[in-house]
């Protein structure tokens, strides 16, 4: 048993408003430079919708994570040899287009237009060539909100797997966010997917970084992930992606996304797991059992014997009294309400989800007089198609996820009795069953939820300092020198200077 | 003098470039050290020029081992002719040389005509590229078009035997005397390319990531000063 404890994140969507605030802070503290105007570490996509990149899901053409070949686990692009042989010209990489052409506005002109009948307006210039953009076509989240309508939700890959209509109409549309960033994988197809091996998981967190001196900029990571959040700096031709803020969580600080999310939506937590079973975990051949292997590399952190080997194996004090207040580990290991992100791509991701559950129950109208069992056939026919859901966080397995809404239906059920009455319903009707639960763990659930305070939705231990003699330098350095130019203004088309 | 400049000091001032400024780049300048790819502005070029200008310069590479690192007497050992060398440095030479030559221009006319491409593109890259250009297509003249028509040139006999007599550092620059102009150009602006290396993209060329197969999937890195006991 190799013991190895990771950060990983839980979000809860139905508390998801969609602001983008996450996206915004985090672009304002990491890629706000020349290179890395098109990546976004944190993007919130409206779903049903092609996501950012488009279409990210689409592994035919991507092709990132893994695949089950002859019973061992490979890379879905291709292996090591395979690379070498394309690695004049990788043919699965995505372009800019995919992504979007990134602009910013002539604003010197509002300045310096001369008197004029008309307004002056400040035109959109490229921030890759400089120039005019006529007419900007796609941008993040240009399909915010649905606003693509019926000529944006089809090329959403799951869309187009389920096969079902959906309803453009206004009174029958859904839709729902969901906030992405790295995750952190156990398993990441990114690593394994650079001939340099300058990509790295870290011992101590689990933080998956790239070193940005071994970088020789390859770009097979970049398709490699099939959550495609490995972007490359056209500016550094280095690989870049989202780093978790580890110099935020080593100092027990959460993520800048997380920090600043405005639903509090984000946990973040410590999960203990055992290295070993991995691969083992992700090379199970059914899609569908992909979860419950999963679930089953982590390990109890008040079991004894854990603990034990794990101070053995360096994981000090700290760590594993956090891993017993994880709230990761309350909601996607015991609970079971947080699933993984596309878990057939087998990569083993680490932020989970809580599956929404509020657009359902707004189909609801007579919930005053609805008895318990009523929330079960509620659950079945909601809003969002349970295969849709089903092909996100759990591989189409739908039953996972009736479960996970059952739980949550019973858990409001149960808050609603307790606070403004109504009776014994839940204790007489099936519903605590179907869920397979207690009122106990749904008053707790509904504390952590709904009311959890900061140091109970972030229970994020330091990093261990005590061995590193850089810390006077780190103190003042910047995380990104020599990636990022001096302070100031740029201009565009941006012009490296070699010299700085 | 001239003669002693041009295939003694000349050389020698070229590969120390090479090497001092090779290491001194990895070393101090690392993060300038990577293959530099425009391929996120543009894919269907790319896909043309870089994929037949690599894998010809490759093939290229292995025919000058061929022909100048391995010595004559090897070959007369292991009896091949000259006339079957010649057939066979011709083909495989030739075929090589257009694959250089096409790749580079498409890959300059992609540099020019895609603005994305255009604009990050550095005076570096076009001194690169144009000068590649120009000993690729003076090689394959020699090769294709020199070599069938005027003379079969023998420079295993002269420029072979200098070329490795530099790196045993007794330079025998008399050989170089009686060459045809064509090859005394084509070997002096081949040594100023690689003293141009260190100061351009072209360092990712010794960077093959070679161990990539035979490694491990999954990296595992611990923090850097940290004692995990
Ligand atoms: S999600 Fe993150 S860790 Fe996982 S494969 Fe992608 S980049 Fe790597
Ligand atoms: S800040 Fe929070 S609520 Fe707002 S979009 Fe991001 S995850 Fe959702």
């Amino acid at each position: 048993m190799k013991i190895k404890a990771q950060v990983a994140m839980v979000m809860h969507l139905d508390k998801c408003i969609g602001c983008h605030t996450c996206s915004v802070t985090c672009k304002n503290v990491w890629t706000n430079r020349p290179g890395m105007e098109y990546v976004w570490y944190n993007n919130v996509e409206t779903r049903p919708g092609p996501g950012y990149p488009k279409e990210w899901e689409n592994t035919d053409r991507y092709k990132g994570g893994w695949v089950m070949r002859n019973g061992r686990l490979h890379l879905r692009a291709g292996g090591p040899i395979s690379k070498l042989a394309n690695i004049f010209y990788n043919p699965n990489m995505a372009e800019l287009d995919d992504f979007y052409e990134p602009w910013t506005y002539d604003f010197k002109h509002l300045h310096e237009s001369p008197k004029k009948e008309n307004l002056p307006v400040a035109r959109p210039v490229s921030m890759i060539t400089g120039k005019y953009i006529d007419k900007p076509e796609w941008g993040p989240n240009w399909d915010d909100d649905l606003a693509g309508g019926s000529a944006v939700v089809p090329m959403d890959p799951n869309v187009q797997k389920i096969q079902e209509h959906i309803a453009m109409e206004y009174e029958k549309t859904f839709m729902m966010y969901l906030p992405r960033i790295c995750e952190h994988c156990l398993n990441p197809s990114c690593v394994a997917s650079c001939p340099t091996g300058a990509l790295y998981k870290r011992d101590e967190d689990g933080i998956v970084l790239v070193d940005q001196d071994a970088c020789r900029g390859w770009r097979f990571c970049q398709n490699g992930c099939p959550y495609h959040k490995v972007y490359y700096n056209w500016n550094t031709h280095k690989a870049e992606k989202c780093n978790f803020c580890y110099p935020r969580t080593e100092a027990g600080l959460p993520t800048i996304c997380s920090e600043t999310c405005v639903g509090r939506i984000r946990y973040i937590g410590v999960v203990l797991y055992d290295a070993d079973r991995v691969k083992e975990a992700a090379s199970v051949e059914d899609p569908k059992e992909l979860y419950e292997a999963q679930l089953s590399v982590f390990l109890d952190p008040f079991d004894p014997e854990v603990i034990e080997k794990a101070e053995e194996q360096g994981i000090n004090h700290s760590w594993i009294q956090s891993a017993q207040e994880s709230p990761i580990y309350k909601m996607a290991m015991k609970w079971k309400i947080a699933l993984p992100l596309h878990p057939e791509y087998r990569t083993l991701p680490m932020v989970w989800y809580v599956p929404p559950l509020s657009p359902i129950m707004n189909h609801i109208t007579n919930e005053q007089e609805l008895s318990a069992d009523g929330y079960i056939p509620a659950v079945d026919q909601m809003r969002i198609p349970m295969e849709y859901l089903a092909s996100l966080l759990a591989a189409d397995d739908t039953a996972v996820i009736r479960r996970v809404l059952l739980k949550m239906a019973a858990m409001r059920v149960h808050m609603r009795e307790k606070t403004v009455g109504g009776g014994d319903k839940l204790k007489v009707s099936k519903l605590l069953e179907e869920a397979g639960t207690t009122p106990e763990e749904l008053e707790e659930m509904a504390r952590l939820l709904a009311v959890a305070k900061y140091n109970e939705r972030f229970v994020i231990p330091t990093g261990r300092r005590e061995m590193d003699d850089g810390l006077h330098y780190k103190q003042g350095s910047c995380s990104i020198e020599d990636l990022a130019p001096p302070e100031g203004m740029t201009t565009y088309p941006y012009e490296r200077n070699e010299s700085q | 003098m001239e003669q002693i400049f041009w295939w003694t000091i000349f050389p020698y001032i070229c590969g120390t470039i090479l090497i001092v400024g090779t290491f001194y780049r990895f070393i101090f300048r690392g993060k300038s050290w990577y293959a530099p790819s425009t391929e996120i502005f543009e894919k269907k070029w790319l896909r043309m020029g870089s994929v037949i200008f690599h894998y010809g310069i490759i093939f290229a590479f292995i025919g000058h081992v061929m022909g100048v690192l391995i010595p004559i007497r090897f070959y007369e050992a292991i009896g091949v002719n000259e006339h079957l060398y010649h057939f066979g440095a011709i083909a495989g030479g030739g075929l090589a040389g257009l694959m250089v030559v096409f790749g580079l221009v498409v890959m300059l006319i992609r540099k020019f005509s895609f603005p994305r491409v255009r604009v990050h593109t550095t005076l570096a890259d076009y001194f690169t590229i144009v000068l590649l250009l120009i000993i690729a297509a003076m090689g394959t003249y020699m090769t294709l078009i020199y070599s069938t028509t005027v003379v079969a040139y023998e420079y295993r006999l002269t420029i072979g035997p200098w070329f490795r007599s530099l790196f045993t550092f007794q330079p025998l620059s008399e050989l170089m005397i009686g060459i045809p102009t064509l090859f005394k150009v084509h070997v002096i602006l081949s040594f100023f390319l690689f003293a141009s290396i260190p100061f351009t993209q072209l360092v990712h060329m010794f960077s093959f990531p070679a161990r990539y197969p035979t490694r491990a999937p999954q990296q595992y890195r611990s923090r850097d000063g940290y004692d995990k006991s």
